[in-house]
């Protein structure tokens, strides 16, 4: 049967273009909702023969309340490690994670409660933490942030603060690192980078304007995994800086550091 | 679901077909809606002596009814950490030689676990006049600018006696008294210090997730302004709010 007139109408037509509205607004509000919404909480179930509640998220406190096999209950939220739940019946306390992991989830699998683990650390990117050390004659406080570019070479920014007899530094440099054996749980590294070093001459001592010069510096340490995201650092910086006199400085550096990863 | 909008779309259908007047398109319709499952489509059996041996053979491999079971895909809520705490604090700061002061600032801790912590802090205050700038008469000893005092530090804390206090008959709330000792710098009369500073807290937990605490540090470093070179203890006592996020 030809015919010029499509068989649906234009008002049929209509009626589909906002029936396909409502369904894609209805789509984008359930978006707004899981946006603003509280997560649903974390079901499991008491497989052991019992779940005890403390009243602190800590050995110490005590427990005030037990929770039987087959009970279910809510995870409300994670403190270092320990878990806040609450019971079918509302009461709230604070369970440890050796028996947090000997609960089931709702699909009758052990509740799967997921640190950072070797294979983070492997895998990580992103590395961030603190120094304190000896820059030349004065004590420095550092911060630092490293990303990861392959397992071998990171990029890394430090921001020191060194406090001499004669001056007050603060430096900014960047650097690439090379690890050796990224592994093993004790890796060198050597790394090289340049940066600038802002010198305030004391105040009490003479005075006398501030400088600005650039540094150079090569640096050999070693990164220590400790365990969960975090790390130890120890490490090496010959610097040398490029100052407006006849000959450069060299400075030693040594400082010990804790970091973690994400 | 699928069912429910393909009928709709058929009715639809049914009514633009009336409105035009074409009756075939309601057959149509029809032929469309046995697809759903509505009517049991007819099918002609299969001629009998086609498939009579080979069905024997396969079905000891084969399970009599091809489970079509999806698995329920279950989406496993995130467990929120809370192990970052952040806040502020006002309290009273002792500066050698300088009296004593009004003094607040933000803290930000980390915890490893229940018992140690990270914490970087970072503090404001305003150093008065020495007693010989007050009584002597004398020059005054340091610019307006170089009273402004700052500090920043880097802590560890050792939550060394958690506990409970209670409120009467009902109410009970975690608490902990901490040790601190950390290093940092001060930039005071003119100069950046190399600062170490320790002490002692109480920390209150008035909900999950907002404590108050009560702090008492000891923050030293060197300083030569009045002559000889000593240490300087400036002792702060404060009062401060958190947040564990």
């Amino acid at each position: 049967m030809a015919r010029d007139r499509p068989p649906f109408g234009f008002g049929a037509l209509l009626q589909i273009m906002v029936l396909l509205c409502i369904s894609l607004s209805a789509r984008a509000d359930n978006f707004f909702t899981r946006l603003f919404q509280d997560d649903p909480l974390r079901q499991a179930v008491v497989a052991d023969p019992f779940l005890d509640m403390h009243t602190g998220p800590g050995v110490g406190y005590p427990v005030f309340h037990v929770v039987g096999r087959g009970e279910s209950i809510e995870i409300i939220k994670r403190r270092t490690d320990w878990f806040l739940v609450r019971t079918a019946r509302g009461e709230e306390g604070w369970v440890g994670r050796e028996q947090m992991l000997a609960t089931l989830d709702t699909a009758g699998d052990p509740v799967s409660i997921r640190d950072p683990s070797r294979e983070d650390y492997a895998a990580r990117h992103w590395e961030g933490g603190a120094f304190i050390g000896r820059f030349d004659t004065g004590s420095e406080i550092a911060l630092f942030m490293g990303y990861g570019l392959t397992d071998h070479l990171t990029a890394e920014l430090t921001l020191a603060n060194v406090f001499g007899s004669a001056s007050n530094n603060f430096a900014a440099t960047i650097g690439m690192n090379h690890t050796f054996a990224p592994e093993w749980w004790v890796s060198p590294y050597f790394g090289l980078g340049t940066g600038v070093i802002k010198i305030n001459p004391k105040s009490t001592i003479i005075s006398t304007e501030d400088r600005t010069d650039q540094l150079g510096y090569y640096s050999l340490g070693a990164r220590g995994y400790v365990g969960r995201r975090f790390l130890l650092r120890a490490e090496y910086r010959g610097n040398v800086i490029f100052t407006s006199r006849n000959d450069n400085e060299e400075l030693h550096e040594w400082k010990l550091g804790f970091a973690f990863f994400f | 679901m699928e069912t429910g909008i393909r009928v709709f779309l058929l009715t639809q259908l049914g009514a633009a077909a009336r409105r035009i007047g074409i009756a075939a398109l309601l057959g149509l319709s029809v032929v469309n809606l046995s697809g759903c499952g509505l009517f049991g489509g007819e099918k002609e059996p299969p001629p009998l002596g086609a498939e009579a041996e080979e069905p024997s053979r396969e079905a000891a491999d084969q399970p009599v009814i091809e489970p079509q079971v999806e698995r329920r895909r279950v989406r496993t809520p995130e467990i929120d950490n809370e192990n970052f705490e952040a806040g502020g604090f006002v309290g009273i700061l002792g500066i050698e030689d300088f009296g004593s002061s009004g003094v607040f600032g933000a803290r930000l801790a980390y915890h490893i676990n229940e018992d140690i912590f990270l914490e970087g802090s970072y503090g404001m205050a305003k150093a008065g006049t020495t007693s010989y700038e007050r009584l002597g008469g004398g020059p005054r000893l340091l610019a307006d600018e170089d009273r402004e005092y700052r500090y920043y530090a880097l802590n560890l804390g050792w939550n060394a006696l958690p506990g409970e206090i209670f409120i009467g008959e009902n109410r009970a709330y975690n608490s902990a008294f901490y040790v601190t000792l950390g290093v940092g710098g001060t930039d005071f009369a003119g100069d950046d210090r190399f600062t170490l500073n320790g002490g002692v807290g109480y920390r209150i937990l008035i909900n999950d997730w907002v404590a108050a605490h009560f702090d008492f540090r000891d923050y030293l470093f060197d300083i030569d302004i009045l002559g000889e070179k000593k240490v300087a203890h400036n002792l702060e006592g404060s009062l401060g709010i958190t947040m564990f996020f």
